[in-house]
């Protein structure tokens, strides 16, 4: 994997990958489900997201991969305020976003190695100028033996680290993790966050939504943590791996 | 060179959306069947359209002449003479008197047997074969016999003519109709499959939203998906109606089934279009539910 190569253009751009202003959002009529967030992530930066249940920690990554709205207040990313972004312009920002999901979303009719190029067929690329980066990507996530399997037949680390593979083929300026590790193991749980941690490294902005108190102690990163749909921003539990 | 890099240069990209399921044939079959109907109602439109055309022409082709006798002779030798005067009138090919048992058969249908009552001032008719290239006018013909003192009234079928034009018009529109309505069930149909399609994979619509595909880029998967679906159902469909319609031409042997609904074989290629017609159908109806869907999930 080379460094990422939008990381330095966003680094001239603006001095925050995204950043929060005020904002709230509720589903519906309901009650306020994330209220006055203020915060900003700078290019480079690994944070996790910590919270209980129910505290807003999906929501507010979905706001940051658009597919939800604040109900008050200015998210920027990439230097463009995404209330008056134009909804054509939308797919655009989503393809500098790359997404883990706990429950994968991995398409089932597609092999390993389809999932993983996905993106890339989408962002229009012929398969002769990717499918070598795709093999590579899945060696580096250990899935060289498996680019063939289909979904269905892969083991929950498999599927994790397949996820992260598909998140990431794009070189997202930014990569989002909802609870990545809570279908593995803990020895799948380590290698799993040193492929952020190397991912990070070259030059993409990492936040994790995770439970896991252990990983995050073992990281030694910034912690966001939401209370009640409120942010609090802690300290760096440790010292960094 | 190891499996694995085998793999990879051969590796094509496999279809963005899952491979057909179970509603997929029922889909299929129902477009058929309504692409059935629909080319039927083209054929029996073709058909009842010529007909008409023939039954015009054939009219349009004769007249007929009542004549009345005058106090000084007899019906049969004033039909003679009416006969005899139409028949070098330019534009008639042949001028013949009918008898007067053909007469008596024609108006026995309201009169019953009138054979036995010669009192009866039955109007004797001649018939009157125009020529088609240049046919003499009813004004040409009543001229002709008022010239000759021959009373008599020429039909020469307008009337008729007319009405059966008309007749012609409304079948056509009526098959229109029918053509514009079973359009209409069809994209209907595929709006409510699109609709269920899309609401059944909304998981893979998500997941290429959030790989970055947009709503045009995932709409245009659908249509193409029930496009194609919809030209191999217009082909089942239109192949379906080619059959029946080649066994009536087939039946009625060298004048069509009946004179009624002559089929020729040329009609048969007027199903040609349907797949064609079916795809844009379906296209447009799975692009309009798909596009407006996605934007309501979005």
């Amino acid at each position: 994997m080379s460094r990422n190569p939008h990381a330095a253009e966003a680094e001239v751009e603006a001095d925050h990958v995204l950043r929060f202003e005020d904002v709230s959002m509720r589903y519906g009529r309901g009650p306020e489900t994330l209220r006055d967030l203020n915060f900003e992530l700078e290019p480079g930066s690994f944070h996790f997201l910590t919270g209980a249940s129910g505290a807003g920690k999906s929501s507010l990554l979905k706001l940051i991969y658009l597919a939800a709205k604040p109900s008050k207040g200015l998210i920027h990313m990439f230097g463009e305020d995404l209330s008056v972004i134009p909804p054509a312009e939308k797919p655009l920002i989503r393809r500098r976003i790359g997404v883990v999901f706990q429950e994968f979303r991995l398409l089932e009719h597609m092999t390993a190695f389809d999932n993983v190029a996905l993106p890339l067929r989408i962002a229009g690329r012929k398969p002769d100028s990717y499918r070598q980066d795709v093999a590579e990507l899945l060696a580096w996530v250990g899935l060289k033996h498996r680019m063939h399997a289909m979904p269905a037949t892969l083991a929950g680390g498999e599927k994790q680290r397949l996820a992260i593979a598909r998140a990431v083929v794009n070189r997202p300026d930014i990569l989002l993790a909802d609870e990545p590790t809570g279908n593995v193991d803990h020895d799948m749980s380590l290698r799993i966050l040193r492929l952020f941690v190397e991912l990070n490294r070259l030059g993409t902005t990492v936040l994790i939504a995770t439970h896991d108190q252990d990983l995050v102690a073992r990281s030694g990163r910034d912690v966001l943590h939401l209370e009640d749909g409120r942010l609090a921003r802690l300290d760096a539990p440790g010292p960094r791996p | 060179m190891s499996e694995t890099d085998a793999f990879v240069a051969r590796w094509r990209p496999s279809s963005f959306l899952p491979a057909a399921d179970s509603r997929d044939g029922a889909l299929t079959f129902v477009i058929a069947v309504l692409c059935f109907l629909a080319c039927l109602t083209a054929l029996g439109v073709i058909a009842s359209d010529r007909a008409a055309r023939g039954w015009s022409d054939q009219l349009t082709r004769q007249a007929t002449i009542i004549v009345r006798p005058k106090a000084n002779e007899t019906p049969d030798s004033a039909a003679a003479r009416a006969a005899e005067t139409l028949a070098g009138v330019k534009g008639v090919s042949e001028a013949r008197a009918l008898e007067k048992e053909k007469v008596e058969a024609m108006v026995a249908p309201w009169l019953g047997d009138i054979s036995d009552l010669d009192d009866l001032p039955v109007p004797r008719l001649v018939a009157v074969d125009l020529d088609p290239n240049g046919p003499a006018t009813a004004a040409d013909m009543d001229a002709a016999l008022k010239a000759q003192g021959v009373d008599g009234i020429v039909d020469d079928h307008s009337i008729w003519t007319a009405d059966i034009a008309r007749a012609a018009g409304m079948v056509r529109w009526f098959g229109a109709a029918v053509f514009g309505l079973i359009a209409a069930a069809a994209g209907a149909v595929v709006a409510f499959a699109t609709k269920a399609g899309l609401q059944a994979r909304r998981d893979v619509v998500e997941v290429l939203h959030l790989s970055g595909a947009d709503d045009h880029f995932i709409a245009r998967l659908f249509q193409l998906r029930f496009a194609r679906m919809a030209a191999v159902a217009g082909l089942f469909g239109a192949a379906g109606a080619a059959i029946i319609g080649a066994g009536l031409r087939l039946a009625g042997g060298e004048g069509g089934l009946t004179p009624v609904l002559p089929i020729t074989w040329t009609d048969l290629l007027a199903v040609a279009p349907c797949p064609v017609l079916a795809a844009l159908v379906a296209a447009i109806a799975a692009r309009l539910t798909a596009e407006g869907l996605i934007r309501d999930m979005a």
